[in-house]
């Protein structure tokens, strides 16, 4: 197990220099753009990194639902969490963008305001997690996963159809539109390497869970054999 | 201490009889890192009335829930009537709590009716018979909310008993209620044991049950820890109860 | 008993007693009209701009209304632990969770039934594609709400803060809907507008969420 985290942080290390690189220097500038474009090699592949992490909680969340597996509720919420925090990278870098290239910082276009939203489904999961008195909290997180990630598909469609009915400006085109190969190239790397760090993050979060989870398990063994002197309430 | 008769229909003096009507195996209940029930195993048989005795944190209203079906076992199972589904025994539980599980700002009559419909009874005919069978009168029109609080108990007492439940577990059910009614629940928990019926109550008033009921159960810190035909001598209960049986 | 007539019989105690104490009808209606009245002075109703926004401030007054009758959806059975009879008896936990969706359908409709009139008279609004199509979204749109609203309610039963709660797990959830039922009501008040597409959007949303309330209501009611 040691060994194999060992060996995944080096290749996110190594991944994630190379990605940089490759995005900040090795790949052509932009024409129109200039140098800002670059964050788009931030922003994409964390949008993408961050759907990849709410996918995992929702079919993570069914399976605790089905199994009342512990392993599934650990794996839900570091999954959560750490999507969250991609998210917030998109919410950010979105903006530093927008306001060089259009000079607003914030714009109610579909993607932004449907990472928006995504955002807030996920956080109140996150709220509902720490608020619910304990011993219930997995159940209910999974339910409001599983409605959270249904969600997700008419949050896209309302904003796609919202944004046609009002002025946007108009996007970058996208590395696929006849752009350079070097910037698909730098943008793959990236993917990749946040994937790749996504991976880590979410598996040490998993293990402190797992940790936690094992800790509350030996107290309530103890308990079985031992009682507790002091009535609980 | 005086020993008590048993009822007709169990003549063996056995304390649990072939059929057992409640079973609890290996049950556990852990509330994070609290062990309310640790590794119970008993089974209870069939027309008795059994007096679930203890202090404060025993474990006695975490093993009524567990028997009823509200509080999931963390370990071990629990199996009433040869099932260990228990949604599927539901028509033969009744329960009663301390709180009085009715909505006070209806009549006696109109909960009563509400609650026999949950178990598919359409028509007035038991619900009246359960609320006289308490002592309570069905005209009566008041709310809820405006009954004593010994006519709530027992009015409570009738919710759980209108559908002909085979077994009843009842949590203090006579906290805070006066002699006479508490009495008179004493009665007919008495009737419904005669019956055939299977009793649990879980009380702190184990002098009311002197001479009625056929076993105390005696639990401390998630165990039971005796079992007895007689009412325990006062020094065998935990002297911090606090309260004397009077 | 069938389902059916679980759900009519907790449906008929409900609004029985509804009617009897008129508890959360009061409140809600009283709120409900103060939000037309500061909405008023927020957004000018005379400006000819304010028929476009019109849709919005109508929706988000409802919203804000239903929160408070969704706040007490479960208010009488917390009071004496009612839920725990009900779970200990064979009644189907989505008779319950129907009874409920449907007792709030009706209080929501009756708020909306009282507010509309005013934000007519306030707002000087006439629709221009046929008025019907107003209370098909109506519809549509105060079962999403409602739906979704009861069952959120019955989780946020199981956290603190219980009344903050409900909002901030329903209101995400919630977003592509009332953007639908914006839209949907603006395009017949003005007139222009993909009011088919956010019909569509609204019944496949109403669709989906009550077949996933339906089928996860037993597992909330029983998590203890």
């Amino acid at each position: 197990m040691r060994r194999t985290f060992v060996i995944l942080a080096l290749l996110t290390f190594g991944l994630l220099t190379y990605a940089l690189y490759e995005g900040l220097v090795a790949a052509p500038t932009e024409q129109t753009m200039g140098e800002v474009q670059r964050i788009f090699y931030y922003h994409v592949p964390s949008a993408i990194t961050a759907f990849t992490l709410f996918l995992i909680n929702f079919a993570v969340s069914i399976v605790y639902l089905a199994r009342r597996s512990p392993r599934a509720d650990a794996l839900a919420v570091s999954t959560a969490e750490v999507g969250v925090v991609f998210c917030t990278v998109v919410l950010v870098t979105g903006p530093l963008w927008a306001r060089p290239v259009w000079g607003i910082w914030w714009t109610w276009d579909a993607r932004l305001t449907s990472t928006l939203l995504l955002w807030l489904i996920y956080v109140s999961y996150l709220i509902l997690r720490r608020y619910s008195t304990s011993g219930q909290t997995p159940v209910i997180a999974a339910v409001l996963a599983v409605f959270g990630f249904l969600d997700v598909p008419f949050v896209y469609l309302a904003n796609r159809l919202f944004r046609t009915q009002h002025p946007q400006p108009v996007y970058f085109g996208g590395p696929g539109s006849g752009a350079d190969p070097r910037m698909t190239y730098a943008l793959l790397m990236n993917m990749a390497a946040f994937f790749a760090f996504a991976a880590l993050v979410v598996w040490l979060r998993f293990r402190l869970e797992r940790a936690r989870q094992d800790f509350e398990e030996t107290q309530a063994l103890e308990s079985l054999i031992q009682p507790d002197v002091r009535s609980p309430r | 201490m005086s020993f008590s008769p048993s009822p007709a229909n169990s003549s063996d003096g056995n304390l649990s009889p072939a059929a057992p009507v409640v079973a609890l195996s290996h049950v556990s209940k852990i509330f994070g890192r609290f062990a309310a029930l640790r590794d119970v195993s008993a089974e209870f048989g069939p027309g008795r009335l059994y007096a679930i005795l203890g202090d404060n944190g025993a474990g006695k209203t975490t093993m009524l829930r567990a028997m009823v079906g509200l509080a999931r076992p963390t370990r071990g199972t629990v199996t009433i009537l040869g099932c260990e589904d228990l949604r599927a025994v539901t028509p033969e539980i009744g329960y009663m709590a301390h709180p009085t599980l009715l909505y006070e700002e209806m009549s006696g009559m109109e909960n009563l009716r509400y609650f026999a419909a949950l178990y598919g009874i359409a028509n007035d005919q038991p619900c009246e018979q359960a609320m006289r069978g308490v002592g309570l009168d069905p005209g009566l029109s008041r709310r809820v909310g405006q009954y004593s609080q010994g006519m709530r108990q027992r009015l409570s007492l009738a919710r759980a008993l209108v559908h002909n439940p085979k077994i009843l577990f009842l949590d203090e059910p006579f906290s805070n209620v006066d002699v006479v009614s508490a009495r008179e629940m004493v009665r007919v928990l008495a009737n419904m044991r005669d019956q055939g019926k299977t009793v649990f109550i879980v009380t702190h008033q184990a002098s009311l049950l002197e001479g009625v009921a056929d076993e105390f159960v005696g639990m401390a810190a998630g165990q039971i820890i005796a079992r007895t035909r007689d009412l325990p001598l006062p020094q065998e209960r935990p002297a911090s109860a606090g309260r004397t049986s009077r | 008993m069938s389902m059916g007539a679980i759900t009519r019989v907790s449906l008929a105690k409900d609004l029985r007693l509804e009617w009897r104490s008129k508890d959360a009808i009061n409140s809600m209606v009283f709120f409900a009209l103060l939000v037309v009245v500061i909405f008023s002075f927020s957004f000018d109703p005379t400006a000819e701009e304010s028929r476009h926004i019109a849709g919005g401030i109508v929706w988000v007054a409802f919203l804000f209304a239903a929160v408070v009758a969704l706040n007490q959806t479960w208010a009488r059975e917390l009071r004496n632990q009612v839920l725990d009879a009900y779970r200990v008896s064979p009644a189907p936990a989505n008779s319950l969770f129907l009874s409920k969706a449907l007792g709030n359908f009706i209080f929501v409709a009756v708020l909306e039934a009282v507010m509309t009139p005013l934000f007519m008279v306030f707002y000087n609004l006439r629709s221009i594609g046929p008025a019907y199509e107003l209370a098909v979204v109506a519809v549509l749109a105060t079962w999403a709400l409602v739906v979704n609203g009861t069952f959120f309610a019955a989780m946020s039963i199981r956290t603190r803060s219980r009344e903050v709660m409900l909002p901030l797990i329903l209101f995400p959830i919630s977003i592509p809907a009332l953007l639908a039922m914006v839209s949907a009501t603006t395009a017949i008040l003005t007139g222009e507008g993909a009011f088919r597409f956010w019909m569509v959007l609204l019944a496949v949303y109403d669709v989906v969420f009550t077949t996933v309330c339906l089928l996860l209501f037993e597992t909330v009611l029983h998590a203890e």
